[in-house]
């Protein structure tokens, strides 16, 4: 079966700064890989490799078995459900135009996009009632961050990427919505990648963990293996574990 | 509407004051129509080929310079568009209602927070889409407020367009000049005042009504 995502030898550079080293890894339908790495490790721009927001200098990333860069760039990005890190809703949108967006570029009828944007706040237990006419700035950054996955998942894209979505959580709920994820995975059997630099959440909600550091892939591995890892940026990263 | 002012001299002050303010009126409205719908996709334009920003907004910039007197004899030799009358001022005032237009668009558009422009690019959004559902509606209160900053200038320029037969208000200010008649002055400055000051009122409420994000 041809993987939903394979990097093959992918650099990333720019002004001379290598900011991802030959990349290489795949990803199988069903799976989370959950890039793993600290502020800077390059996480944000090999998720971006991935719906064609950028492209590898050297080597390639192949979406179902296509390279991105033969891909219709719109059509890769629709297909494709992506949260962005700190949100990035769109201010002069409503939360519910906000999450419906996708579906009515893709040409949904308005009766079909409003049940949908409804069914997908329940899901993020936000209560249309309550947020659907609010603006991103009438909430809190938690809340912003759950939109921010609903608005991804609102035209039920195959392959989801997630950019720390669940940064700017209080840990309570942070564990709610990993648990959902985790549910919602069971059910849907969606792919998705997943960047955090929570080894916790790396552990509880990987198939199989990345690690980055500056750029490149120092470890990968389903979690029980990952522990095993004896690299001193996985050290690093493990001690984190033990605190507490 | 075309009709030059100097030749209404018939129905008494009051009803002059009306077809003068209505001929002001005319000319404002005509220009700054034409303005914005060169300058606007211009500047949209402008975002999207930036290698041209230095020329058009530098021509853009000379224009403004030029005294709007000096700017009306300019036009006035040139073929087609040159001549005595109503189309070289609307010429000129168009000209003049250029700039601020042009300029707010351009950078209201690039004054959007870069993340947001990422996002929208992220969700799959076509360059139109974009345009049409981000950039324009968050730079909506920038391009207003050079719209109205054009409006009210142009409604001052405008009297001084009646020194090459283009009517407006203008007509009693020159007719007041030459006979030192104060009450002509007023007769085409307060009206021309009053239009400024509602027109940038106007417009400041329908800005407001963008949020400025
Ligand atoms: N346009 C750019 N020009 C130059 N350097 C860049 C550019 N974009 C990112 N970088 C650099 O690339 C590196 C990786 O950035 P990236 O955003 O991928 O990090 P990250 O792992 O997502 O970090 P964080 O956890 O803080 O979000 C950083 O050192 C950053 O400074
Ligand atoms: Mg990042």
């Amino acid at each position: 079966m041809t993987p939903i995502v394979e990097f093959r030898g992918v650099s990333y550079r720019i002004n001379g700064h290598h900011i991802l080293r030959n990349l290489s890894f795949s990803l199988a339908a069903g799976e989370t890989l959950v890039l793993l790495g600290r502020s800077g490790s390059g996480k944000t721009t090999a998720l971006k490799m991935v719906n064609g927001l950028l492209f590898p200098t050297e080597g390639e990333v192949c979406v179902e078995g296509m390279p991105t860069t033969s891909w219709d760039p719109i059509r890769l990005k629709r297909r494709i459900g992506y949260v962005i890190q700190e949100a990035g809703l769109f201010p002069h949108f409503t939360v519910a135009d906000n999450v419906g967006l996708v579906p009515k570029l893709e040409g949904w009828p308005p009766s079909r996009v409003r049940a949908r944007t409804g069914e997908l706040l329940e899901q993020v237990t936000l209560p249309p009632s309550e947020f659907s006419l609010r603006y991103p700035r009438e909430l809190s950054s938690g809340q912003r961050q759950r939109v921010g996955v609903a608005r991804a998942l609102a035209a039920d894209p195959a392959l989801l990427l997630f950019d720390e979505p669940f940064g700017a959580l209080d840990p309570v709920t942070r564990l709610e919505l990993q648990n959902q994820f985790l549910a919602l995975r069971e059910q849907w059997g969606k792919t998705a990648m997943f960047v955090t630099h929570d080894v916790r959440e790396a552990m509880r909600l990987g198939s199989r963990i990345g690690l980055l550091h500056h750029g490149a892939l120092e470890a990968l591995a389903p979690p029980e293996e990952f522990r095993r890892q004896h690299g001193d940026e996985a050290q690093a990263f493990l001690a984190c574990l033990d605190l507490k | 509407m075309s009709q030059r002012g100097a030749q209404v001299m018939s129905s008494g002050l009051p009803g002059e004051i009306v077809q003068l303010t209505m001929e002001h009126l005319w000319l404002v409205l005509l220009s700054i129509t034409i303005a914005v719908g060169i300058a606007l996709p211009m500047g949209v334009l402008l975002t999207r080929k930036r290698p041209l920003q230095g020329w058009v907004l530098g021509f853009a910039n000379v224009v403004q310079t030029i005294p709007s007197l000096a700017l009306f004899g300019f036009l006035i030799p040139l073929p087609l568009i040159g001549g005595i009358g109503q189309h070289t001022a609307i010429m000129a005032l168009i000209l003049y209602a250029l700039l601020p237009v042009l300029r707010n668009t351009f950078t209201g558009i690039l004054g959007i927070d870069p993340a947001v422009r990422e996002s929208a690019l992220a969700m799959g959004m076509t360059d139109g889409q974009l345009l049409r559902l981000v950039e324009l509606p968050l730079a909506a209160r920038t391009i207003l407020a050079g719209v109205r900053v054009a409006t009210v200038t142009t409604i001052g320029t405008a009297t001084i367009a009646a020194a090459i037969g283009a009517g407006g208000l203008g007509v009693f200010i020159f007719r007041g000049l030459a006979s030192v008649d104060s009450t002509l002055l007023l007769a085409g400055a307060i009206p021309a005042a009053a239009m400024a000051l509602l027109a940038d009122g106007g417009l400041g409420w329908i800005e407001k009504k963008f949020s400025p994000v």
